[in-house]
């Protein structure tokens, strides 16, 4: 397999796949992948959503709401890229 | 070691509740989702209760259900969204009650993934296609349809993907005939994602796309996208076409908006609760309500929506349309407070007018609508023509409040409960009763409670009266076989025989033809409409018109035991012989001329039902004080001719020949004879129908006493009613045959009872009372006992030498006693007439307070009677966390309660002002608590033990040990490296086991010499641990926060080891391994539950049974894991499992392997709800599997029944 296919296999599966490393992925982007998957995992898994209702005394719906809003900016403002 | 899973109790959860007709019957039925379960249930609007009426674990996580139906159908058939990635259609199948499974189409990796479609399901309201979406991203368009044979077809997905999208809703919007449409909330991330200033980030705006489904190109289009209120969350899809106006109302904080495309959207506010202490908070503070669910409800003339906030608050919607030009235009909509019920995770509107509410937490509750509202005065109705409408930049924010008031419009008819968020448990004999009891907390805010569950069904009690003497028996009896009910009931007493009639009241009659002033051993009901009476000395046989034909027992002997049915009799006189009657078609009652010796005297006596269109049954059963039980055919051609015998290991009480559903073998019905003997031991066996041969013998133990069968009617087909020390029931429910003790006392002997009032009732003696008793709950393993609680309770623990249990409570963001004071104060002096009482908590919950407040109590509890003795409300913010027994060595006759509380706690980051340990004694008359003193610590306290006479501290990372001073605790010694924040500690000897928030189990030492704690081993995998227990002295089980169980064990040589070393001085300079403690645990046992696991207890549940582990989940579940004890077992069930994954693979397409490793790789444990699976395949798969393992079917489904009974229920 040549280098050229390989990166573009790997382009390929970036586009595919949100969230999928590159050699630039700095450690910002690699947290703010890891909280959007862990809010989305959060939201699929109905015991967890209520484990955690019950630890914020919140109702299932609001949680589902407030994960929600936590994936647009889970991390922050992202950080300066260097050019 | 090899375990095996059983689930006891399935979650009692609801996450999703749909309606629909799923039988295609007309019958509306509700589909639910309970964690991995899928359950069919039923109200029956004449009585108002729920039925269930199909349970199936699907072993898999159902995130997302939606009822469709294609056009012009009268059935609905199911669509799954699960984590299979596959999209599921199940139909339901009223004449075998299970789910067939239609289509299941892959389009992903499994698991809930951000990406991966499963999120949200929405359906064409017209039944033409179906979107399925993911959290982020992917959606796709499935287009189903029919084929010329009338059967779905579904075509291959359409996507409708958008990168760097996160979705907060999606549903189908009504738009008549033409093209589906599907209406989303969106938000794009990407220039968020892109800007450092966090500019991008406050400017991101969330919309509302309508995707379009072109059925005439095939493909989705994005068809109209409009900027909506940023902080909007849930959508409702409003009827179109002929129907109304269509479109979408957009849910967001505080308002809700109708919108559709080339149309002004129209927004109006969601009242909200008045002066509460919430609404006091500050501007940025205040928090808006949103909507978590609603029901539509569509009327001739009329269009209600029932939206239902966060806090439970349900509000009526009305949209009032007119038709111009073909199409409806609205002209206003109104909002008006309804009712306010527990928050749902789904409501479901019936068109009786009951509404099911699936609950959050708690119990879930099915509602009679008595009327829409429209009289009530007393509440603002608000309409969206007195507010200013238009883009929604420049509107400016409206608050409107309604009046919280008690329930006026709804009446609550039906409760089902639910244990969840079962927060913790502990199983205990303290009533020394047959079985232990389940101590539970359940529940959520004010709606918690402290249940107390005790295995058996639930009776009720419809009458209790008392009769002139101690009777020996009861019958009830028809006086024709046509009627529909019973017409008397006959009560047999030492020397007489009382008669009642069952009418509008019972009462006694004396000219029925009975014999009065002797016993009676048996009544029937004979021929078309005669009677029959079987006294010692002899028979009579009563004719309609009062005719009495007698037979007298021969001279010197006399009728010691008596079977009838409708046309045959069998008698036992002393001496061991046995006399047999028929009746012929004339109506005459003829003795067959021999009589038959047995060798001893008979003890019992049994004659089976006569099969539909036959004279007479074929079999009767004779028990023997020789402990023997033997069947005899009562052919003509074989009359009394022995055909098999059995021997048993005590002398036969009670015997009863009945027909049951078999499930072996499909749509027919098996004779079984049912046997209960002397110790208490009830036996069950087939009789083969053609030979009378017994086979397929299965045992339970039911009590200290004589096992006594009678026959009665569930659910209009024949069960079984055996009393020993306690009643139990037998019946067939949902295709499995169940046997479970009622909840209720020693009755003596009873009969089936079927009146007008009570269609299938038991009529039971005990003492000198009768009683009318029925059964409702068929489902339910366990009787609730429910004792409610103030705050959400966190643990509890058993106070011994007082016979008590001490329960702390403490809640998040709820104000504390002194600030509520505080406000109340605050309020009288700002506006006297303002002044609201403060709301009912149980019904509308505790008022809001901002983060870091906490109110919390400690209640003791009398664990006999369930009576709150003592209350002790904690002030200034602390709260309660962690709460243990212990003795000191110091004091060693007394046990004291500690508790570890905190003062001012944040959960994230986990901060707080204080820790304090609280030490309590209790008072001279045991009913309270009085506080000794209390310890400033540094940290939340979170786990508490006894250990030595000393009391070990789990707070953050440290361990400590402290010891009971006169003013306060002192600090003795302490360990700091613990991995995060200790959650749970058990002790055995100087060992230490120690489980952490994330770190999975320590295993430290107590060196006493060098007064030293000591940490030498610990767990390879990292588990957020919920709960552990310790099995012995190196193993410990436990279960973390995503539902997997594990058992760990330290190594013999280690153990030997760390226990060899006096000083530690080795341990401590060992060299540490993996960074972590120098030696590891083994694993032995891996399994994925499927829910968070909150409790284990080592237990056993059954008297005589061996101990098992038992669970409770958050969802409410309740599951035992046995221990296998020999390896013939473990092979047979392995091999069993693997067929059962090939031929019965889980409904929602999830792999039963991978689910069960869905985090670690299942090990060395078998999956008994799987195997339980095998009694559900079809006859042929059964046979085949039963082949491959070298067994028969029955052997096969025989020990898979063992394998529950003989440890649990």
């Amino acid at each position: 397999m040549d280098r050229l296919n390989l990166n573009s296999q790997l382009e390929h599966l970036q586009s595919k796949y949100v969230g999928t490393g590159h050699a630039d992925t700095n450690k910002f982007e690699w947290l703010q992948n890891q909280h959007r998957d862990s809010y989305a995992s959060y939201l699929g898994h109905y015991g967890l959503l209520t484990y955690f209702s019950v630890a914020e005394n919140e109702s299932i719906g609001r949680m589902k709401f407030n994960y929600l809003e936590k994936m647009l900016q889970p991390c922050g403002p992202p950080i300066k890229k260097e050019d | 070691m090899f375990l095996y899973n059983l689930t006891i109790q399935q979650p009692t959860v609801i996450n999703q509740a749909f309606i629909g007709n799923f039988s295609g019957n007309r019958t509306q039925e509700i589909i639910v989702a309970r964690g991995s379960t899928l359950e069919l249930l039923r109200p029956d609007s004449t009585t108002g209760k729920i039925h269930s009426v199909l349970t199936h674990e699907v072993f898999g996580i159902i995130r997302s259900i939606v009822p469709f139906r294609l056009t012009g159908d009268s059935k609905d058939y199911i669509v799954i969204g699960s984590d299979s990635g596959k999209l599921v259609i199940l139909e339901y199948n009223p004449v075998k009650n299970q789910f067939n499974k239609l289509h299941e189409e892959t389009y992903g990796k499994t698991g809930c993934r951000r990406i991966v479609p499963g999120q949200y399901l929405a359906a064409d309201p017209k039944g033409r296609a179906v979107m399925l979406g993911a959290v982020e991203k992917q959606k796709l368009v499935y287009i189903l349809n029919r084929d010329s044979a009338a059967k779905l077809t579904i075509s291959s997905p359409l996507e409708a993907h958008k990168a760097h999208t996160v979705v907060y809703h999606c549903v189908g919007v009504d738009v008549g005939f033409e093209n589906p449409i599907f209406a989303c909330i969106e938000i794009d991330y990407s220039d968020a994602d892109e800007d450092p200033t966090g500019e991008a980030f406050l400017n991101t705006e969330k919309t509302l796309t309508y995707y379009e489904l072109d059925l005439g190109l095939n493909h989705v289009v994005r068809k109209w996208s409009e900027v909506i209120d940023a902080r909007s969350n849930y959508l409702i899809s409003i009827p179109g076409g002929n129907d109304g106006p269509s479109g979408v109302l957009v849910c967001s904080e505080n308002y809700i908006t109708w919108m559709h495309q080339d149309c002004e959207s129209i927004r109006i506010p969601i009242p909200r609760r008045p002066n509460r202490m919430d609404a006091h908070l500050g501007e940025e503070d205040e928090r808006g309500v949103i909507i978590i669910s609603n029901v539509l409800l569509k009327m001739k003339h009329a269009l209600f929506i029932f939206v239902q906030t966060e806090d439970g608050d349900i509000f009526k919607i009305t949209i009032d349309s007119i038709n111009e030009d073909g199409y409806s235009k609205i002209r206003e909509i109104k909002i008006k407070y309804f009712d306010t019920v527990p928050a749902a995770s789904g409501m479901c509107l019936l068109k009786t007018g009951l509404l099911f509410v699936a609950s959050e937490t708690g119990n879930h509750y099915l509602y009679q609508i008595e009327n829409l509202g429209d009289e009530d005065e007393d509440q603002p109705e608000f309409s969206s023509n007195d507010f200013p409408q238009g883009d929604i930049d420049e509107l400016d924010d409206v608050t409107v409040y309604f009046k919280p008031r008690g329930l006026v419009n709804l009446t609550a008819v039906d409760e089902m409960e639910s244990l969840c968020p079962l927060i913790d448990s502990k199983i205990i004999n303290i009533g020394e009763e047959d079985s232990p009891q389940f101590y539970t907390l359940c529940g959520r805010g004010a709606r918690s409670s402290f249940r107390i569950l005790r295995h058996g069904l639930e009776v009720s009690e419809m009458a209790v009266s008392e009769l002139p003497g101690n009777p020996l028996a009861v019958w009830t009896v028809k006086t024709s076989a046509s009627n529909e009910y019973d017409s008397y009931i006959v009560i047999s007493f030492v020397d007489a025989t009382l008669v009642l009639s069952i009418g509008e009241t019972v009462e006694e009659v004396t000219d029925t033809g009975f014999l009065s002033s002797t016993p009676t051993l048996d009544v029937g009901q004979l021929g078309d409409n005669a009677l029959i009476q079987i006294y010692p000395n002899g028979v009579r046989h009563i004719r309609s018109d009062r005719r009495v034909n007698e037979w007298k027992a021969p001279g010197n002997k006399t009728i010691v035991k008596a079977a009838c049915n409708q046309r045959q009799v069998i008698l036992g006189l002393t001496g061991g012989e046995l006399v047999y009657f028929e009746l012929d078609p004339s109506g005459h009652l003829n003795e067959y001329q021999e009589h038959k010796e047995m060798a001893s005297q008979i003890s019992c006596l049994a004659l089976g039902p006569i099969p539909e269109g036959r004279q007479r049954s074929k079999f009767m059963a004779v028990g023997c004080v020789d402990n023997t039980i033997r069947i005899f055919s009562l052919d003509p051609d074989s009359c009394l001719q022995p055909l098999a015998m059995q021997a048993v290991n005590s002398i036969p009480e009670s015997l009863s020949i009945i027909e049951m559903k078999d499930f072996n073998v499909d749509g027919q019905n098996t004779l079984y004879l049912n046997m209960g003997l002397q110790n208490g031991i009830l036996l069950r066996t087939a009789i083969d129908t053609v030979t009378g041969a017994l086979s397929d013998m299965r045992m339970r133990f039911l009590g200290s006493r004589p096992v006594k069968l009678f026959e009665i009617k569930i659910k209009d087909e024949p069960a079984l009613l055996a009393l020993s020390s306690r009643p139990w029931i037998t019946y067939t429910y949902q295709s499995k045959t169940t046997l479970i003790p009622l909840s209720y006392e020693t009755l003596e002997y009873g009969s089936s009872f079927c009146s007008e009032q009570c269609p299938e009732g038991i009529v039971a003696i005990t003492g000198n009372t009768l009683r009318i008793l029925t059964v409702e709950k068929l489902g339910n393993v366990f009787n609730q006992s429910i004792v409610p609680l103030k705050y959400t309770p966190r643990r509890f623990i058993l106070h011994k030498p007082t016979n008590t249990f001490v329960i702390i409570e403490s809640e998040q963001n709820t104000w504390c006693p002194s600030e509520k004071a505080k406000f109340k104060e605050n309020q009288m002096d700002t506006s006297e007439d303002n002044q609201e009482e403060e709301l009912p908590p149980e019904q509308f919950g505790l008022p809001k307070a901002e983060l870091g407040k906490w109110a919390s109590c400690i209640r003791v509890l009398d664990a006999t009677t369930g009576e709150t003795t003592c209350e002790i409300e904690l002030d200034n913010n602390e709260a309660a966390f962690s709460i243990t027994t212990c003795v000191f060595q110091s004091q060693p006759d007394e046990t004291f309660v500690v508790v570890g509380t905190a003062q001012d706690t944040i959960l994230s980051p986990r901060n707080c002002t204080a820790g304090f340990i609280r030490v309590y004694r209790f008072t001279e008359d045991n009913k309270a608590l009085e506080l000794v003193h209390r310890t400033l610590i540094d940290d939340i306290p979170m786990a508490l033990c006894q250990f030595q006479g000393r009391l070990l501290v789990g707070m953050g990372k440290i361990l400590r040990i402290y010891d009971i001073g006169k003013r306060k605790m002192l600090r003795k010694c302490e360990n700091k490296q613990f991995p995060n924040m200790i959650l749970t500690i058990h002790t055995q000897g100087d060992r230490i086991i120690v489980g952490d928030i994330q770190e999975s189990v320590t295993y430290a030492t107590y060196k006493n010499r060098e007064n030293r704690i000591i940490i030498f081993a610990d767990d390879t995998i990292p588990r957020w641990i919920t709960c552990t227990t310790m099995v012995d002295y190196d193993t410990v089980v436990g279960g973390d926060k995503f539902g997997n169980f594990f058992v760990d064990r330290l190594p013999a040589s280690t153990s030997e080891e760390v226990d060899e070393d006096p000083t530690g001085n080795r341990l401590i300079y060992e060299k540490g391994y993996l960074q972590g403690a120098p030696h590891k645990v083994t694993h032995l046992c891996e399994y994925h539950v499927g829910e968070s696991l909150t409790s284990i207890n080592r237990t056993t549940l059954v008297a005589g049974g061996k101990e098992v582990l038992c669970y409770t989940t958050i969802l409410g579940g309740i599951g035992v894991f046995i221990p296998f004890i020999n390896r013939e077992d473990v092979d047979f069930f392995q091999n069993l499992e693997m067929h059962l994954r090939e031929n019965a693979p889980p409904l929602c397409g999830r792999d039963h392997m991978a689910y069960r490793s869905y985090y670690i790789p299942v090990k060395n444990v078998i999956d008994g709800n799987l195997c339980e699976q095998y009694n559900l395949l079809p006859y042929e798969r059964k046979a085949m599997i039963a082949e491959e393992l070298d067994k028969t079917i029955s052997e096969v489904s025989k020990k898979i029944e063992d394998m529950r009974v003989r440890v649990a229920f």
